[in-house]
């Protein structure tokens, strides 16, 4: 299955976002790096690489942000890294993580759950 | 500038980012999420307590080790931000031990070049670039072959504050700020000033 990387500046929403996909995904690898090693706010590279680490398999891993540090310091991550299979998804992280994960579970390759998670971005709600 | 005088003005803005710590924050308050002084702080805190186990490096090397520290330790933007400008000025300077006011100017084009890049920002954005640009700008326009190092710089630092000065004047459109939008009119940014703070610091120590 193709991992999902929830990266926010809040420990509480980051794992938040990862509680609800399980509501209908349930065993997609799936990991939070939320906030700051202390908890405080903020985007830490370390929690971001052991959180990619830690769900990177052979399908790859796709990661989901919420904005500014976040974006960039998992850019910095993913360039230290290096790995040709690990993408960062351009959605709403809510939404997209559980479209993500949901297609994750259904076999979808790394392109196809991507697709998916993109889908939520212009998904309309009203 | 040899490797122990690029250590002690390490030291020396470390301590300048400490003592305007709480004026950053409340500067980012205004327009951002408030983080910026105690981000930075925390940063330079880590790099501080690093750079005694850098003491026989190349320039390149300790101003590499100062970005890696900052991207691992701020959380906020400024550390992939201020990370990514000392990365690239390191390889700018990879295995020297003396900087010039050459090198100097060639480490602030290559770092804005990273923060462009890093930030997907230009100019007139209400950046730290905001400040960056126009004090190169103005260095390199200010530098003939014997001009006296902290002349030129001197004339950098004024250029960055009158970037700061000229960030009040428009409104945010990157970074968290720019949700603020209209009502960041009248506000300086704080990145433009915390890297005011530094280019005077460097001129300081000359």
């Amino acid at each position: 299955m193709v991992g999902i990387v929830i990266v926010s500046h809040s420990e509480k929403l980051a794992e938040g976002v990862v509680d609800v996909t399980k509501i209908m995904a349930d065993g997609c690898p799936i990991a939070a790096a939320g906030g700051m090693e202390d908890g405080s706010f903020g985007t830490s590279y370390e929690k971001i690489m052991m959180a990619i680490e830690s769900v990177h398999g052979p399908e790859g891993v796709l990661v989901l942000m919420d904005m500014g540090s976040a974006v960039m310091t998992t850019e910095m991550v993913l360039e230290d890294l290096g790995y040709d299979d690990v993408f960062m998804v351009d959605c709403p992280i809510a939404e997209g993580a559980i479209a993500a994960t949901l297609a994750s579970c259904a076999g979808a390759d790394l392109a196809g759950v991507k697709q998916e998670a993109l889908s939520s971005k212009t998904a309309d709600k009203l | 500038m040899d490797t122990a005088k690029v250590l002690d003005v390490l030291n020396a803005i470390g301590a300048k980012i400490e003592e305007q710590k709480e004026y950053l924050t409340e500067l980012d308050n205004v327009i951002g999420d408030g983080d910026h002084g105690i981000n930075m702080a925390r940063g330079f805190q880590m790099v501080e307590t690093k750079l005694p186990t850098l003491a026989d490096k190349d320039i390149g090397t300790i101003l590499k080790t100062v970005g890696m520290t900052l991207v691992s330790t701020v959380g906020g933007s400024s550390g992939p931000l201020y990370g990514t400008a000392f990365m690239k000025a390191g390889m700018t300077m990879a295995g020297k031990t003396e900087m010039s006011l050459e090198d100097f100017i060639q480490c602030l084009d290559v770092a804005i070049e990273g923060v462009k890049m890093r930030g997907k920002a230009v100019q007139g954005e209400k950046t730290m670039l905001d400040a960056m640009i126009p004090a190169l700008d103005a260095m390199k326009a200010a530098l003939t072959p014997d001009a006296a190092p902290k002349t030129i710089l001197e004339i950098g630092v004024g250029a960055a504050w009158e970037g700061v000065e000229y960030t009040k004047t428009i409104i945010a459109t990157k970074g968290r700020a720019s949700y603020v939008g209209e009502r960041s009119i009248g506000h300086q940014d704080p990145g433009a000033t915390s890297f005011s703070y530094i280019l005077e610091t460097i001129s300081n120590c000359l």
